[in-house]
């Protein structure tokens, strides 16, 4: 058992929204706090260019 | 430090440097006066390193209208057949620490301003603006403008400048992009009062009339004048800020209308080239989608040191260009904010809440965001014989950034140390 | 050809200003040609290479504006230069512009956000999750496609920070009352659940809120979550959690089989837990923990039974009215021909189908599907039903470059109408789900597919008796009451769960001698 003081189920939500506007959308008619970001992958995608970007940024 | 921090510190400086540019007007010569490298039979042209069989129909015009205005040739058909024998050369300007717009094509006998930076002492050339030659046309109409340039007009302001000693460009550029100028496609307001000080110039010179007065005329009826000296200053600025070890922030963008390039600090004088992109725009009379050519000129050097579209959020005058809203004005400025390093202490936008414009683009984040540098341009014809068709906005090629990138790595990555003999 | 202009004096315009006007009047249907500019030497030779000539040009200059027509017909050329003030003074539209692009963006707007979202690709979601992780975030992932080995290394670095992933492939959760991905508007209450399956978890939440009762948090694992690979993380987090939660009485689980090892923890977990548990496993084979404290369910509606009776009776609000009666089996046999010995499901929930086998093959008839309790009944993508046969229309196969059918119905329309004109098939089994984020009209979607098999069916013998659950309630964004006259007046017979609906049709295919494959069948 692992009783948690910052119990993800206790307070208000407050959310950041990656990808489909609509769940954003959604959570700000139930009064919700969110943030939409209209996600993008970093490097476009670009595997060997993440991979290069870990190491100099 | 590690490779990181090596690369903070070392984009930090080239930065500084970006920054530090004191531009100031010294001279207005004819280029082999001033370029080296530029006597003989040479050519200087916009953009990367291109052979004249692969240069686009409209550098190829400008080219063509060159040789004519040298004399080196007496009609287009005997031009043509001494390009294609190879008895002209063909540089890149940037390679003689010049920058031209358009095709920039520049020649021996054309006056260009000479720009100096006085904090490092490097100087810088480009030559005029025009609205013809350097967009393909070589008619004799399109000449009889550079020949004007060469006989009255840039003499004349040459004189009156040695006049005043020399001239703080800086009190202009600062002021005109208060005004609404970004420096690229709107220079009404810089070419204003640049033409302001050089009346006074022309008059306390005691330049005769028949001479001041065209010559006055010409500064008061052209409000991309100052593009030509912006250029130069983003060259001149630009210069000191490369060869810095480890350092990501690019130095130059350029394009001759068939490639896109750039040129990396921390890379020296490598070119990282894609194929030149179209641009999204509007078009004068007569002119449409299907007759233009591609992204073409040096000119993206004032994009290079912050001006240019990166300043779009300050120019209001551009908004229909960037389909049409303040909104996406600052949009467009904000995202580049996130590709660069600094932000400029005394180049400010009004409409941007008077922050200082975005300086030092980096490699490494254009790649990271997927953000390309944003452009805003004239527009060519694709073939020769025609003036300017119209404007737009264009970006950067992600592969010039991901080529510099891939170099970047392949350079100063820490290689695996051997493990130790037993 | 008819050509016109105008020549304003002393009007100076900015010249990118006007080419824009420019391009807005050339749009205009029949003009040919547009020109917009200020009357400079150069621009009258552009106007009279494109035939526009006059003295009022001629003698116009650079402050003047002239704005140049050249059009199909007259009528045109007038139409278009009387809009000219128009054109030249319209306001321009705006389009907002998100600026935000990266997690680190979201996180410097929102500074204080306890919660990340993703719907974004799965082979992107193992190093974003993370870093939301690392940044103090929970985590609602709906995303699917994500490596089974990423959700572990998430999983044990939540645990580890004693933060929540609900997901990957997770498509419902409430939490404090708000619906996160898929999920139903229900009365807050004292019921918690906990489950891999987000249509099992809508159904669950709403059949306690048509019981009168309310949930505490429904909390959406991922599909994989009780696999031995994940081993249970989230779902035994999600335990401990409903546990320590003071607002929640009764928890109960909702999930199809888990993996032997994570099985056999969860168990002993549930047995040791301090709150009255009742574990509903769909599709399980395994029997239930004889004598402890788990209360075992076979379905869905036998679950939140169970926790209603758990829960203790205290004071509830009135329960949700019942649905009008049906009209009985014998009736409805009466108007099948003897060939019509079939029956055929399409669902938009994949446990709800799953569910239903379940529910078919205890009374021993062979069920095919695409998505099978037992992989000998296999459909494969492109094979035709036969038999007894239900298809989950939100697998890979049907949504591959489509939406999910509880938000696009359209491959199921096409299917409706196949299945409908089958002359095998006696019934047709749909579920509709409501809820946030769902179509704004499940029935809607489909309701003309339904009508129009009907009607190809009525051209030959035999009745189709198409049997629909509803799963929402009357809070839901969509109009419950008006989905459910919807499919009445369409003749449809509904019922509020899966499990109901699909024992009606039982009771009807019961009529039958061994219905499903024989030579008769498919």
């Amino acid at each position: 058992m692992d009783p948690k003081a910052d119990n993800a189920l206790d307070h208000p939500l407050v959310v950041v929204n990656l990808g489909l506007k609509g769940f954003a959308e959604s959570l700000e008619r139930q009064g919700v706090e969110v943030v939409q970001v209209d996600w993008i992958p970093p490097a476009g995608g670009d595997a060997e260019m993440q991979e290069l970007l870990d190491e100099l940024l | 430090m590690d490779l990181k921090q090596k690369i903070t510190q070392a984009n930090d400086e080239a930065t500084r440097r970006l920054m530090a540019g004191d531009p100031v007007l010294v001279d207005v010569a004819p280029a082999r006066e001033v370029i080296p490298g530029l006597d003989g039979k040479v050519i200087t042209h916009s953009g990367p390193r291109i052979e004249w069989r692969r240069m686009c129909g409209a550098q190829q015009g400008a080219v063509i209208g060159m040789v004519l205005y040298e004399g080196w040739a007496e009609d287009t058909k005997a031009a043509r057949a001494m390009l294609d024998r190879g008895e002209v050369q063909l540089e890149p300007n940037h390679h003689h620490q010049a920058v031209g717009p358009m095709a920039g094509t520049i020649s021996p006998s054309a006056p260009v301003w000479v720009v100096e930076n006085r904090v490092f002492g490097n100087r810088a050339f480009c030559r005029q603006v025009e609205g013809r030659q350097q967009f393909g046309e070589y008619s004799q109409e399109a000449l009889d403008g550079l020949r004007r340039w060469r006989d009255l007009w840039a003499p004349t302001l040459r004189e009156a400048l040695r006049h005043i000693g020399s001239l703080d460009l800086n009190p202009i550029i600062i002021q005109a992009l208060q005004m609404g100028d970004e420096l690229h496609n709107r220079n009404s307001a810089s070419s204003s009062l640049f033409a302001n000080r050089m009346a006074v110039a022309l008059l306390q010179a005691g330049i005769p009339k028949e001479r001041a007065l065209p010559t006055m005329q010409y500064l008061a009826g052209h409000n991309l004048l100052f593009l030509g000296l912006a250029m130069a200053c983003g060259k001149v600025t630009a210069d000191p800020a490369r060869g810095v070890e480890h350092s990501a922030v690019v130095t130059a963008m350029c394009r001759n209308g068939t490639e896109f390039g750039i040129q990396v600090s921390g890379l020296g004088d490598a070119w990282f080239t894609a194929p030149a992109p179209a641009v999204e725009g509007l078009y004068l009379p007569g002119y449409a989608k299907a007759d233009a050519g591609l992204d073409m000129g040096d000119s993206a050097i004032t994009e290079t040191i912050g001006w240019g579209a990166f300043t779009l959020g300050g120019a209001p005058g551009i908004l229909p260009l960037v389909g049409g809203t303040p909104e996406e004005a600052l949009h467009h400025s904000r995202e580049m904010r996130k590709i660069t390093t600094g932000v400029h202490p005394i180049y400010r936008m009004p409409a941007f809440g008077f922050e200082g414009t975005s300086v030092g683009i980096d490699i490494r984040k254009v790649v990271q965001l997927n953000l390309a540098p944003i452009i805003d341009t004239a527009i060519a014809h694709r073939e020769s014989g025609h003036p300017i068709i119209g404007a737009g906005l264009t970006r950067a090629p992600m592969e010039c950034f991901v080529k510099a990138l891939r170099a970047f790595g392949e350079r100063y990555k820490v290689t695996e140390t051997p493990a130790v003999a037993g | 050809m008819a050509t016109g202009y105008v020549v304003r004096p002393n009007r100076y315009f900015d010249s990118v200003f006007l080419m824009g006007v420019n391009q807005r009047l050339a749009r205009v249907e029949g003009v040919r040609q547009t020109a917009v500019l200020m009357a400079s030497e150069q621009n009258k030779r552009l106007l009279s290479e494109i035939g526009v000539d006059g003295a009022d040009i001629r003698a116009a200059d650079a402050d003047d504006l002239v704005v140049a027509v050249v059009a199909e017909d007259p009528a045109i050329v007038s139409s278009v230069l009387a809009g000219l003030d128009e054109a030249l003074t319209t306001a321009m539209s705006v389009t907002a512009t998100s600026d935000l692009h990266t997690l680190e963006d979201g996180l410097r707007a929102k500074p204080s956000a306890n919660m990340a979202l993703l719907t974004i690709p799965g082979g992107f979601v193992y190093p974003e999750a993370r870093k939301a992780l690392e940044a103090g975030l929970d985590l609602f992932v709906f995303s699917s496609n994500v490596p089974v080995e990423d959700e572990r290394r998430l999983k044990e670095l939540a645990r580890d920070r004693h933060r929540l992933v609900m997901g990957p492939d997770c498509g419902t959760s409430i939490v404090n009352g708000v619906g996160l991905g898929f999920a139903n508007a229900v009365r807050r209450g004292t019921i918690g659940a906990i489950g891999p399956s987000g249509t099992g978890l809508q159904e669950f939440t709403c059949l306690v809120h048509h019981a009168g009762l309310g949930i505490s948090h429904a909390i959406g694992t991922g599909s994989h979550d009780l696999s031995d690979e994940v081993g249970g993380i989230t779902s035994l987090m999600a335990l401990d959690k409903l546990e320590a939660d003071p607002r929640t009485e009764v928890i109960a689980i909702i999930a199809k089989p888990a993996g032997p090892a994570t099985r056999a923890r969860l168990v002993e977990r549930l047995e040791a837990c301090g709150k009255p548990v009742v574990a509903c496993v769909l599709g399980s084979t395994a029997p239930g923990s004889a004598g402890g404290k788990i209360v075992w369910a076979k379905t869905i509606d036998a679950a939140a039974e169970a926790a209603v009776r758990l829960r203790g009776n205290r004071e509830t609000p009135a329960a949700t009215k019942p649905l009008p009666a049906l009209p009985s089996t014998a009736q409805i046999r009466a108007t099948w021909t003897p060939s019509q010995k079939n029956m055929r499901g399409l669902f938009a929930g994949g446990t709800l189908c799953y569910q239903s086998q379940q529910i078919l093959r205890e009374a021993g008839m062979v069920v095919h599907s695409n998505a099978p309790l037992d992989p000998a009944d296999l459909l494969g993508p492109y094979e035709v039903s036969r038999g007894h046969t239900l298809i989950d229309m939100g697998d890979e196969f049907h949504t591959l470059g489509r939406l999910h059918p509880m938000i696009d119905g359209s491959l199921r329309r096409q299917r409706i109408v196949a299945e409908s004109v089958d002359p095998s098939v006696g019934i047709l089994l749909l579920d509709f789900i409501l809820g946030r984020n769902a179509s704004p009209s499940p029935v809607g979607d489909v309701l003309d597919a339904v009508v129009e098999g009907q009607r190809a069916r009525s051209k030959s013998d035999g009745r189709l008796t198409v049997i629909a659950s509803i799963c929402g309630t009357e809070d839901d964004p969509q109009d419950l009451k008006q989905q459910e006259d919807l499919l009445r007046q369409a003749g449809v017979l509904v019922f509020h769960s899966n499990a109901r609906a699909t024992s009606f049709c039982l009771e009807l295919l019961s009529g039958d001698e061994g219905g499903g494959d024989g030579p008769e069948g498919g």
